[in-house]
Parts: C-alpha cells; structure tokens; sequence
C-alpha cells in the first residue's frame, strides 16, 4: 500500500459552519500543509464554527499536530470555534501531554541575547578571572613542587616513570624527523646566501649555532606542545567530565600533587634530553646538504661545527628547553583543570592548551633573546 | 484502508488502518531468530529466539552484565551477530545492504543510557539534526516540532539549553525527545529509569505509556527496574547468565505466577524466591 499525499478539505455545512476533512497519510518527511487556504476560506464564508472530520485519516504522527497548531492559531485570530471532538484519541492524547507541564517560568531569559557593551563586560571580566585562574594555578603548582622538594608530596612513582616515558622516549620518532628538516632548509636558506661569497664552509657554523643555540629548544617545545601539552589537557579534562578530579580531592589527595606535579617534572626533565637530541639531529641535517650539495668534505665540516658550538651556547639552548618544558606542561594541566563538564568543553581545552603552550614559547624565546643579549651570553 | 509506512515499505495483509492503536492487532514487528552474540571467542548469549508485536512495549531484563545492552546494540546494528537474524516486518535487517539497512536505520528512535545528546548543540539543535537532514521541513518549521516535542516530555522553554546546563534527569527526557524526532516506529529505551529517583522514572512509565498510546509506536526497553517492569511491560524477555541464553519470555505478571526458572524467580522477587533451586544446584554439583 504507497502512502497517500496528507490533503485537507474544507466543505460548508451552512450557517456559518464548516467541515475540516483530513485525509490522507500525514508524515513529517512529506512536510506541513499549509493552513492559508483554510484560512481563506475561513474569511471568504466568514465561518463562525469549524469541526473536524477525521475519518478518512491514515496514518498520521507530528505534523498533523503541528498542522492543528496552525489552525488554531488562525481560527484564535478570525474568532472562529474549532471543535476537535473529532480528531483521532491518539491526537487529543498527545496535546493534553504537550499542555501537561507548563513551561517553567525564566527558563527563556537565561538564552536571551545579550547587548554588546554587555558582551565586552563580560569578555573583561573573564580576562581577569583567567588571570587570576592562571596565577592561582601556578601558587598551587609552587606549592606542589615545594611539598615535592621536601619529600611530603602524594604522587605515584609509576605514573611519573610512564609520563617520562611518552614525553621521552615515545617522542623521538617526531622529534627525529622535524629536527633533521629543520637542519637541512638551514643549511639551504644559508647555503644560497654563503655560496655568493665562495663561504660555504660557514654553512657549519650557520646551522650548528642555529640548532644549538634557538632552534633545537623551540622546535622540540612546539612538538611537545602540540604532542604532549594537547595530551595532558585532553587527560585532565575528560578526569574533569567524569569526576575523577572530584574524587581525588574527596580522597584527601591533592590533584596538584597527584595529577599535575608528575606531569610538570616528567616534561621538564625530558625537554633537555630531547633538545640535545634535536641539537644533534639538526646538524646532521645541515651536514646532509653541505656534504651531498655543496661538497664540503665531512671531516672540515665536523671540524666547522667543533668550532662554532661552544659549550655555553650549548648549555644556554638546554636552559631554555627546560623552560619551555615547564611552560608546555603547565599550560597543558591549566587548560585542563580548568575545563567544563562536557565533551565539546574538552576539545575547547585541548585548542587552548596549544595555543597557551606555543605563546608561551614564542614570548619566552623572546626574552631570552633580549637577556641573553644584554649578559653579553 | 491506507496504512502508510514512513518510507512506505510494504507491511504486509494483516495490517489495518488500525495499526496505530493501542497494541492493535497481532502484526509481528521484530522478529529474531537464533541469536547468539559474541565478543570474538567469547559468547555471551546463543540461540535467543523471539518477536515483538507492533505497538508492543517488550522489555529485556536480567542482572547486571548479561548482555541486555549487548542485545539492544545488535537490535539497532551497533554490533553484528555471530549468528542468527533480525527482521523486522518482512524486512531482514542482518541481511540488508546498507543503503536500506541506513533506510530501516532512519524508522528507530534510540534512547542512550546517558543520553548521549550532542553536546556543542542546544536542545532544539539536537533534535532538529535528524529533521534537517532527513525531511524537507523549513528552518521554522524543525524549530516547531522541536517545540512540539520538547513539550511532550515537560522541557517546554528549554529549547536553547545546551544538555551541560540541565540536570542529569532532564538531560535524559531530552534525549527521548530526540529519539521521537523523526516520529520513529521503533524506539528503543536503554535504561531509562537509571539515574532517576522514584517519582521521575515513575512519571516516565507514563510518559512512556501515553506515548505507546497515542503513537503506537513499538518499544523496546532495557532495564532491571521491577516496579517499571510490572507497569508498563506487555512481554519480557530474561537473559540467563547462567544458561548463557534467554531464561523466560512472556509477560511479566504471568512469568511472576508460574514460571519456574530459579534465576527468573529470584529476579522477580528480589531475591525472597528461587534462591533454594541455586543452593540445591550447588549442592548436587558439589
């Protein structure tokens, strides 16, 4: 049996009265029909008083209700009665439910609009109360790591073992691969330059104080932002949504101590193991072009390097990757303490964190090189 | 008569213009054969063999951990049977070339246990999701019958909510009325009762009655509530965990009158019966 299209009819019963015939099959897939031309002819035999017939009706789910909705919101307007003693049980059923609980009073103003001074308002107050979020965060992670120092803090050894784990080891296959591009467009970006001067040779020192000095530490901390600082807030945030963070506290247990300081030493320890690697990786990319390109032998090459990287450059560029570590691990907790109780408000932590992480860098990379230039390092 | 389906697929002589009344006639609408369900080498469930009448509520009970989640999930084609079929109608669904398994997809409503409401949309957004893609009503229009069913479940006003900001058991009426979105001629509840106190999970065996009542809708329903069990179950099917299959079918009153499964006894009592049978068992096992 094929659906019938829903159709309506209207026929007069004189005096001023009129018949509703429903008819067909009424399906939300075969859309509303519209209730204009009742409405018309409502207003054509100024009809005072409509019934409805349903007998010939299919079946039938909520767009014959909406449909009656319609119809009554026109009868409501010309003064028309509409009796709806003939409508289906199931139908009458259905609108005394919809009617059954009435609609709790205020619960439209909280989704109101709200005004655009009032959004800045709120924009500047939210500011500030990050703030204020960000620098308790960090009392709270001093003390953590002060309870930690003097051997109180409650935490798992096992846990910080795995965390030094993924942010050590397990990163070096990206860490390896980033770093050895990053050496080889060094090496070209200088190598096009020193080749006008005959001063290949010096592709050496270009990359091995590049590497050692800026770039192994800030490409390892953008990886591991994007790696592991994303991993932590996702972590924290979905502990958040299930309550385990609740839990913890409940228990006594500091999430500070238990959650966040494992994870903060685990970076912060890994960082400079990882950018020595990096610095490593780095120059044996630059060695890659200025051995295959431009024909340096390996040993001056080695000896260009030697050179180059002193060893206080070399300490200086681990300093920072410490620092950037500790930058990337605690934007990570922080975006992920803070984040809300759903889903969505997870994958909103897990953006923030990165972006947290790599401001961070960038602004700490910053000052570095105002610092180090006024030390005369 | 024109009786119509949504997708107007046959259903068949039996059925009548009537077919949406309460229970009306005795028109099978989910028929499974030989079920067995398995986690790779492990079964949990075998031969589980049973139909649901149109306009049916059917519910599936037994402890925790049976599988009753396990069996709504093949019902809805979450997982695959290690064997037997599902049909429903004259349709088989195990069977079915996805193209019209996704057409016999779009005739269920489901109710997930925590609701599982999209949490980046408001209420209406979530319920108007399915109406968007599926049917060609107006903007204005999916947001009226968003209204219309937010309204059939006490959430009238909310439509602009998003699920965080409702409570757990709002969140869970909501999720129903995402589920009758597409006005679906299947819905399956999975624990809807769980996480409510008395009086709500009281109202929604209500709720759930009047809907069978004026819809006609056939229901499927998982839980291990007794007290929403004896109100609004027509039949019931029993997962033994013992016997690894279904212990008892039929209707609860009657199961709870004669039927002589210990495990059923026990579970229909709370525990007051049916314990003798496992300690004489034990015993002679011993």
């Amino acid at each position: 049996m094929e659906p019938q299209l829903p159709t309506v009819e209207m026929r007069s019963a004189g005096d001023g009265a009129g018949v509703v015939c429903l008819r067909g099959d009424w399906s939300l897939r075969g859309g509303i029909p519209s209730v204009d031309t009742l409405a018309g002819r409502i207003d054509s035999d100024s009809l005072r008083r409509l019934t409805v017939d349903a007998d010939s009706l299919g079946h039938w789910d909520t767009s014959l209700l909406l449909f009656l909705d319609h119809l009554e919101d026109a009868c409501r307007k010309r003064g028309t009665q509409l009796d709806r003693s003939g409508l289906p049980d199931g139908v009458r059923r259905l609108e005394a439910l919809a009617e059954a609980v009435p609609e709790r009073a205020g619960a439209r103003a909280a989704a109101s609009r709200v005004s655009i001074l009032a959004r800045i308002g709120n924009l500047a107050l939210k500011a500030y109360r990050d703030n204020h979020e960000m620098l308790d965060f960090v009392g709270q992670v001093a003390v953590a790591l002060g309870r930690w120092v003097t051997g109180r803090a409650r935490y798992r050894r096992s846990d910080l073992l795995l965390f030094m784990q993924q942010a050590g080891a397990d990163a070096l296959p990206i860490v390896t691969l980033i770093s050895f591009l990053v050496g080889l467009i060094l090496a070209f970006v200088g190598a096009i330059q020193l080749k006008q001067f005959g001063a290949s040779i010096y592709v050496a020192d270009m990359v091995g104080i590049g590497m050692v000095r800026e770039m192994g530490a800030m490409m390892t901390g953008i990886v591991m932002a994007g790696r592991t600082g994303a991993a932590y807030a996702a972590q924290l945030g979905s502990m958040k949504v299930n309550q385990e963070i609740d839990s913890l506290s409940t228990m006594g247990i500091s999430p500070m101590e238990f959650l966040v300081l494992p994870r903060l030493i685990a970076l912060t320890a890994m960082m400079p193991l990882l950018c020595l690697y990096s610095d490593f990786i780095g120059i044996l990319g630059g060695a890659t072009v200025g051995i295959g390109m431009l024909h340096l032998s390996p040993t001056t090459y080695i000896i260009h390097t030697e050179w180059a990287v002193t060893l206080k450059s070399m300490f200086g560029g681990l300093f920072k990757a410490t620092v950037y570590g500790a930058l990337v691990a605690l934007a990570g907790c922080l975006r992920g303490m803070q984040s809300g109780n759903s889903s969505s408000a997870v994958g909103d932590a897990t953006t923030a964190a990165v972006v947290t992480s790599i401001v961070a860098i960038i602004s700490a990379c910053g000052v570095f090189a105002v610092t180090f230039y006024v030390l005369g390092l | 008569m024109s009786l119509v389906s949504d997708l107007g697929h046959s259903r068949g002589q039996a059925a009548t213009g009537t077919t949406f009344a309460v229970a009306g006639g005795r028109e099978v609408h989910i028929r499974v054969r030989n079920l067995t369900m398995a986690y790779g080498d492990f079964v949990l469930m075998r031969d589980l063999d049973f139909t649901v009448q149109r306009g049916e509520i059917f519910v599936i009970m037994g402890g925790s951990g049976c599988g009753k989640s396990t069996l709504l999930r093949h019902l809805i084609g979450l997982n695959e049977p290690a064997a037997g079929e599902i049909w429903y109608g004259d349709e088989n669904f195990t069977k079915a070339a996805p193209a019209t398994r996704e057409l016999m997809l779009r005739r269920f409503g489901v109710l997930y246990q925590s609701g599982g409401l999209w949490s980046s949309m408001t209420l209406a957004e979530n319920i108007g999701l399915p109406l968007g893609e599926f049917t060609d009503l107006t903007p204005a229009q999916i947001r009226e019958v968003a209204t219309l069913k937010l309204s059939l479940v006490g959430l009238k006003g909310f439509e602009d909510y998003y699920p965080s900001q409702i409570s757990g058991g709002m969140q869970k009426r909501a999720g129903l009325a995402r589920a009758m979105a597409l006005d679906p001629e299947v819905l399956f509840f999975d624990e809807p009762s769980a996480g409510l106190d008395p009086v709500s999970s009281c109202l929604l065996d209500e709720l759930i009655l009047e809907l069978r009542a004026s819809l006609g809708s056939t229901i499927v329903i998982v839980t291990h509530e007794l007290a929403s069990i004896f109100a609004i179950a027509d039949n019931c099917i029993y997962l033994d965990t013992e016997t690894r299959t279904m212990g008892a079918l039929g209707n609860p009153h009657e199961l709870l009158k004669s039927c002589t499964n210990p495990g059923v006894r026990r579970f229909l009592t709370r525990g007051r019966e049916g314990a003798e049978g496992v300690r004489e068992g034990e015993t002679a096992h011993g």
